[in-house]
């Protein structure tokens, strides 16, 4: 058209195909992907639980109906609905909605603390075990296999047994059975990107190895493994809640769901709400995370995807 | 067990090896008798350092708080426990290679013979719990995608994710809730009732160790009957996992067969299509197949710890909880030894395995 510079409409801004800045092309990059990502109902859906579940977390004292730890020992064992106990009561009287709206903080706990360190040591060792090669590599990948060849939740028990129980020593466990992965996803991406020009352009113009590996190398792992944790979290939420159901992870009388499990069971066969209701919060996370995880899959990795 | 960890059973084990020097057989073997080595001395090693970071202390529990600082020392040089970390490892790596996993405080008996007698029931659990998984994951995951985008691949693809998602103890639980608690379909928790357990105790020769076959081959069968019953729901609880992980796989095996110019071929033939489906598909997707099922067969030796403790079953994983609340530590360690060893043999030859059934992986 005429000559006239228009400033583009944030519209046209997103949709060019000549970005004129980084910026500007990372937000394409990620517009084009949450659209991709927002046309599939499953994976809103998987966002959503997560989004609600970070809300009752943070929320907690506002949405919850009782004290969490409140007993009321005439009250125990009450039925979903009784007196204003929206989810019944467990067999200290304490109410069960309020003990899994506090439960949320405890999974999140878990899932931020484990997705935060977990996740940064793979990254490290696998960008730095591709960048480098040669023995660092064979050494590195060695005892990376041997981690990722050891059964997690026995592992983890051994490891809590021996640090003694708690939340943190379970995250803990937790975190050093679950790095093995994303070393393995983080050296294969480095492998692929490892011999590309603008690496070795980086190089000529003197960059060091420790700069290569934090500017260059590890950005391209970066979807992998995220696509990679969000996979991981259910399994991560699961053997959490495992450790709370062998009384190895938080300890009482504080509200985790494994934990509830755990007590309710053996009021199981005359009060089965005590014990099969936090289940359903694991479940509905743990469906959560997967729903998601295998979207982005889908949209970040599509190498990977199993369609 | 975690599915997201075994993603791709065709991981590690081929490209490991180079193709050059010597023949490629031996070479393999060599390879996977190394890994193997060096994972289990790994393992080892990571016992051994739990072992040492326990904040309590051996030799005090062995003397009492009252015992006098000479006393103390003697107990300590007595248990070994003076000398360098070092020599004490290898010291630990030559009792476990000669069978001493130490003595068990809970049992007082040794932790060898404790594992002996609790791992066939682990076993037959798991074995059960795998076939049902390939029995109905095989099937289904065919079905799926044969019917890939439609109705029945969605179903399949629903039940396959909660399976993921699901705790596996609170299916447990909820599952003994309604067949036992409710409709009284199955007995309960454990392995056999009082009276078959009576029984089998002075009636049946331990031959397998399996109270299942046992009781079969010595015509027990109100003793074979009710360990059926027993083992119904465990194995059913696991089975399912088992199924979520194969029916999964086995999907995206069989769309990427169903995908290849030799099922075009067949088709063009004149081959039914059952035919293409079930016997040239499915037959070149057993080759990945084959790992998934001995990856699947290893997580369930795993997944076996929270299910034998929701059904009070008398396996490795329920001694090894109940070791870890009485602060036993010979056998939470030797259990988490064995397991692990278990573990590590499954992974391995499911890489073997791979590599003998595919020509191309040669």
């Amino acid at each position: 058209m005429s000559g006239v510079q228009t400033p583009p409409t944030i519209r046209e801004w997103f949709a060019t195909d000549t970005p004129r800045s980084r910026f500007q092309a990372r937000s394409i990059a990620f517009w084009n992907a949450w659209q991709t990502l927002s046309s599939n109902w499953l994976a809103m859906i998987g966002l959503g639980i997560i989004v609600l579940l970070v809300l009752m977390a943070v929320f907690a004292p506002w949405i919850a109906t009782h004290p969490p730890n409140a007993q009321n020992l005439p009250g125990r064992l009450n039925p979903p609905g009784w007196e204003g106990h929206l989810l019944g009561t467990d067999e200290l009287g304490r109410d069960v909605f309020s003990r899994i709206v506090y439960g949320a903080r405890v999974t999140l706990y878990i899932v931020a603390l484990v997705a935060v360190t977990a996740p940064v040591f793979g990254l490290i060792v696998g960008t730095v075990a591709g960048t480098l090669g040669g023995w660092t590599d064979r050494i590195l990948m060695r005892i990376t296999d041997i981690f990722l060849a050891f059964p997690r939740l026995i592992l983890a028990m051994a490891f809590v047994a021996a640090l003694g129980p708690g939340i943190f020593n379970a995250v803990l466990a937790i975190a050093l059975t679950a790095w093995p992965a994303y070393a393995r996803v983080a050296r294969a991406e480095t492998l692929t990107v490892r011999g590309s020009d603008y690496i070795a352009a980086a190089r000529l113009q003197g960059a060091g190895t420790f700069r290569i590996i934090t500017g260059h190398v590890m950005p391209m792992c970066l979807s992998s493994v995220i696509v990679r944790v969000t996979l991981d979290m259910a399994g991560i939420i699961l053997t959490a809640a495992g450790l709370g159901f062998l009384g190895l992870g938080a300890q009482p009388p504080q509200a985790e769901w494994g934990a509830m499990i755990s007590t309710g069971r053996q009021y199981l066969l005359s009060h089965w709400w005590v014990a099969t209701i936090p289940g359903i919060a694991i479940l509905t996370v743990s469906l959560g995370f997967n729903l998601l995880g295998d979207a982005l899959r889908d949209v970040l990795d599509p190498r990977a995807a199993t369609k | 067990m975690t599915p997201a960890d075994i993603e791709d059973p065709r991981g590690s084990g081929r490209a490991r090896f180079g193709s050059s020097g010597l023949p490629h057989v031996v070479k393999r073997v060599g390879g996977f008798a190394f890994s193997l080595v060096v994972t289990l001395f790994g393992l080892l090693l990571v016992t051994f350092l739990i072992a040492r970071v326990v904040p309590l202390d051996p030799v005090l529990a062995v003397v009492g708080d009252r015992a006098t600082q000479a006393q103390y020392e003697a107990a300590r040089e007595a248990m070994g426990l003076d000398r360098p970390l070092a020599v004490q490892f290898v010291d630990y790596v030559g009792d476990v290679v000669t069978g001493d996993l130490g003595h068990s405080n809970l049992t007082s008996r040794p932790v060898v013979e404790d594992i002996r007698r609790t791992f066939p029931a682990t076993l037959e659990l798991a074995t059960i719990a795998t076939i049902i998984g390939v029995m109905l994951g095989i099937p289904a995951g065919v079905i799926g995608a044969v019917n890939q985008g439609r109705w029945p691949d969605h179903v399949i693809r629903v039940v396959g994710l909660l399976g993921y998602s699901m705790p596996v103890f609170w299916l447990g639980l909820v599952a003994l809730l309604i067949f036992y608690g409710q409709l009284g379909w199955t007995a309960g928790p454990g392995r056999l009732d009082v009276t078959e357990q009576f029984i089998y105790e002075l009636e049946v020769t331990r031959v397998t160790g399996s109270v299942i076959i046992d009781s079969a081959l010595s015509d027990a069968w109100d003793v074979f009957r009710n360990a059926l019953a027993h083992v119904v729901l465990p194995a059913g609880v696991l089975g399912y996992f088992s199924m979520a992980y194969i029916s999964r796989m086995t999907r995206s095996f069989m769309l990427e067969q169903l995908g290849q110019e030799y099922v075009i071929a067949a088709r063009v033939k004149g081959v039914p299509e059952w035919r293409v489906v079930w016997v040239h598909a499915l037959g070149n997707a057993m080759v990945p197949l084959i790992t998934v099922i001995a990856l699947s067969y290893a997580g369930l030796l795993e997944g076996s710890v929270l299910t034998e403790t929701v059904f009070a079953w008398p396996g490795l994983g329920l001694y090894i909880t109940q070791a870890l609340f009485a602060a036993d530590f010979n056998a939470v360690l030797g259990g988490t030894l064995v397991i692990g060893a278990m573990f590590i043999v499954m992974n391995l030859l499911s890489d073997i395995l791979y590599t003998l059934v595919d020509p191309r992986a040669r």
